[in-house]
């Protein structure tokens, strides 16, 4: 127990006074936060470019009808042939130039219209243009049918249907997708720190084998007891590394905030480190009432049983897979021998954080969302995902949770027991990489 | 209990491969121990077994009259044939890591280190990475780790391979006042000229078999060839040589006729040197007569030679 306790501290002390380990525990808060900076100050930048359209209406039709919004300006030219308009509107740089020619009527009007442009145009400045014309048609339509002005604006009102549980509550649009969201940044965060850090296990070994010091090391200790030690050691690193980049990080965000005043409903659509980050509210934009109500339902998560079976499905998870990255560590030589390894393990995480975000997303307890779950491979992600709507009658039922958890310790006690045989082997072998049969042979030394 | 390791029948399989089969072995107390073979003869197996790094398939060793626990690596020193040091961490640190886990606490470790690094002088590599240090000041450190924890027997494989001669000799001073003090100690090597001179006992070791052990001088006395190398001065022509010839087994003669030295080596059955000799004395001045005694190397070349014509 000493001498496990001994390599846990070498281990941990290693990897923190690693240098490289320091500047990335240091630069990359630094680097998120500049880029979430970046990206918003490009957004904005790319809001205020307002496109000016010059319009040559020769018809009577549509005359109110384009006004300058936020994004495009629409400039009237009167009292100009086409061929003029045309060399006005390159002249001056706008993004093109709309031509309604004098026509019998509103349709033939609308249908003779063009657009002219240098490049091709904007699809937002041409999908603005055929709402116009669209709505002005339809509008005109409606009124050879009778319908008033008043009675076409009524028919425009957006509907939405009003959701409920059983039990009288408001059920809110989306809240399946926000809370596999919750579930699945757990679910990421365990990916990542498997990725990251199992790989740091791996080279750790490597090291220890190209340098040639693992054979004095384990005539002190067990090589069980190596690999054990190094395992943890290697997470309480990135632990400590996760901790100082959650902190600096969220610190940094909130003076950058602060003092560049930047709008925090944009950070909120391009912000956050997944690339599944979608935001996964309903395209109408909430209003604020709505966005509280939100807010109470991500509160009323059931952030307890979340945390906790975090921890469990972290550790385990963590534990299983580094062990075969010490593993793999053991069987070769260096790091350019592991690719052909590393490949089958990481396969499963991707798999579950793919499907997961397909399938739970969708349907929280649907069989695929079930296998995955239960799937000692991927269910440290895929569990996590669907435990935001709770365990029992509502969310995951206990028998589901009971049989992931007991595959998992299964899986968990025979994968280590597998790894630490080759590790045992493994690292005692030079020389040329080992096939998979050479592995299996491993296993019975 | 004269013995400070008994290895009785120990053998391992790799697969379909024996790397030791059925090995016996009696170590004595306070010896140095020459374990020798040609590369992948299974000492390095061996070792590891005595390491408790790989264990058995059948048979068990005993270290100074108990049955090999895990809880004897304190009692083992061993300098692996492939040894290392973490290179990117400092000298100080390091052999106190590896101190400690064999069992030293941290202050009785850095005594003994303050005795050892002032004894080699590089107590100011302390705090400098092993990546800073030449291959034959990592040597010196790892010998220090292998020997710190003041080990019963000390194990070394390949001892001398990597070292400069002059490393080599500082090291092979250690490891006799180490022996001094009592300590017992296992050499392991294919180059059997390195270690003949040091070794009081020997084990032969051939295709996971062993195929003699014993004292090496008794070894020795069993394998002489009763062929003696002899130099002769004033010797006026090459007539001596002729009349040698006719009375005994001459071989690979050498004459220098200037220097009037003859040199020659003679094969006398039963080694009946006292007719040899009385028949030179009248007819030549003997300045050397020396009896080969066969190598180490010799010796397991015979003997191999003979387990095969037996089977």
């Amino acid at each position: 127990m000493d001498k496990l306790l001994l390599i846990i501290q070498r281990e941990y002390l290693a990897k923190v006074r690693n240098k490289s380990f320091v500047i990335m525990t240091f630069l990359s808060p630094i680097l998120i936060v500049g880029m979430i900076v970046l990206i918003a100050y490009l957004a904005k930048v790319n809001d205020s470019d307002k496109k000016l359209v010059a319009v040559l209406n020769e018809s009577g039709y549509f005359q109110d009808d384009f006004r300058t919004g936020s994004r495009i300006s629409f400039i009237p030219f009167k009292d100009l042939d086409l061929k003029s308009a045309k060399d006005s509107t390159e002249q001056m740089g706008f993004s093109g130039l709309l031509y309604i020619p004098s026509e019998v009527n509103l349709s033939n009007a609308a249908e003779q219209a063009v657009f002219f442009s240098e490049n091709a145009p904007n699809s937002m400045v041409l999908g603005h243009l055929e709402n116009v014309f669209q709505s002005g048609l339809r509008k005109e339509r409606l009124q050879h049918l009778g319908v008033s002005d008043e009675q076409y604006e009524s028919v425009n009102d957006l509907f939405e249907i009003r959701t409920s549980t059983y039990g009288g509550e408001m059920n809110l649009k989306g809240i399946n997708e926000l809370k596999a969201f919750f579930g699945g940044a757990f679910g990421y965060l365990i990916m990542m720190f498997i990725i990251i850090y199992g790989g740091f296990v791996m080279r750790s070994v490597i090291e220890e084998k190209t340098s040639r010091i693992i054979e004095l090391i384990i005539s002190s200790v067990k090589p069980f007891q190596l690999m054990l030690g190094k395992i943890i050691g290697t997470s309480l690193a990135g632990l400590t590394q996760f901790c100082i980049w959650i902190i600096s990080a969220s610190l940094l965000l909130i003076v950058v905030l602060l003092f560049f005043d930047i709008d925090t409903t944009l950070l909120g659509s391009t912000g956050g480190m997944a690339p599944e980050s979608l935001s996964p509210m309903a395209p109408a934009a909430p209003d604020v009432d709505e966005l509280q109500l939100y807010f109470d339902e991500v509160f009323r998560l059931p952030w307890l049983l979340l945390i906790v079976f975090f921890i469990i499905y972290f550790i385990l998870g963590y534990l299983i897979y580094s062990s075969i990255y010490a593993a793999i560590g053991a069987a070769v030589d260096n790091e350019t021998d592991t690719q052909q390894f590393i490949f089958p393990i990481i396969l499963p995480l991707m798999l579950a954080i793919y499907v997961g975000f397909f399938s739970v997303f969708n349907n929280p307890h649907g069989p695929i969302a079930v296998g995955f779950s239960l799937f000692p491979l991927t269910s440290p992600i895929v569990m996590l995902m669907r435990l935001p709507g709770g365990i029992g009658a509502t969310g995951v039922p206990i028998w589901q949770l009971i049989v992931s958890l007991l595959l998992l310790i299964v899986t968990f006690v025979g994968i280590v027991w597998l790894a630490a045989k080759i590790y045992r082997v493994g690292i005692l072998m030079y020389g040329k990489k080992p096939s998979y049969k050479e592995l299996y042979k491993w296993l019975k030394y | 209990m004269s013995n400070i390791l008994v290895a009785h029948e120990v053998t391992k399989q790799f697969g379909m491969n024996f790397a030791l089969k059925d090995i016996s072995l009696e170590i004595p107390k306070n010896s140095i121990y020459g374990i020798l073979g040609p590369n992948g003869a299974g000492k390095t197996t061996l070792l590891r077994i005595i390491n408790q790094i790989t264990y058995p398939d059948s048979g068990h060793i005993i270290l100074d009259g108990e049955e090999l626990k895990p809880h004897h690596v304190a009692q083992i020193g061993y300098l692996p044939e492939e040894r290392g040091l973490y290179k990117s961490m400092k000298v100080g640190e390091q052999v106190l890591y590896l101190a400690r886990l064999k069992g030293l606490s941290r202050t009785e470790a850095r005594r003994r280190l303050k005795y050892w690094f002032d004894r080699f002088e590089i107590g100011d590599w302390w705090n400098r990475k092993i990546q800073e240090l030449s291959k034959g000041m990592a040597q010196k450190i790892q010998f220090i780790v292998t020997v710190l924890h003041e080990p019963k027997l000390l194990i070394f494989d390949e001892p001398f391979s990597g070292f400069d001669p002059i490393n080599a000799n500082i090291i092979k001073d250690e490891i006799l006042q180490l022996k001094k003090k009592g300590t017992s100690i296992i050499f392991s090597t294919h180059r059997m000229e390195s270690v003949e001179e040091l070794c009081e006992y020997i084990a032969l070791l051939n295709r996971a078999e062993k195929i003699l052990d014993g004292r090496l001088s008794d070894i020795k006395k069993a394998f002489r060839n009763n062929s003696f190398k002899v130099v002769l001065e004033s010797v006026e022509s090459r007539e001596l040589l002729k009349q040698l010839e006719e009375a005994f087994q001459i071989s690979s003669p050498l004459y220098d006729i200037q220097e009037k030295v003859l040199g020659f080596t003679v094969y006398l059955p039963q080694a009946n040197t006292s007719e040899f000799l009385s028949f030179l004395s009248t007819r030549a001045n003997v300045s050397s007569f020396v009896e080969t005694v066969p190598s180490a190397n010799d010796i397991f070349i015979q003997a191999v030679q003979k387990m095969e014509v037996h089977g």
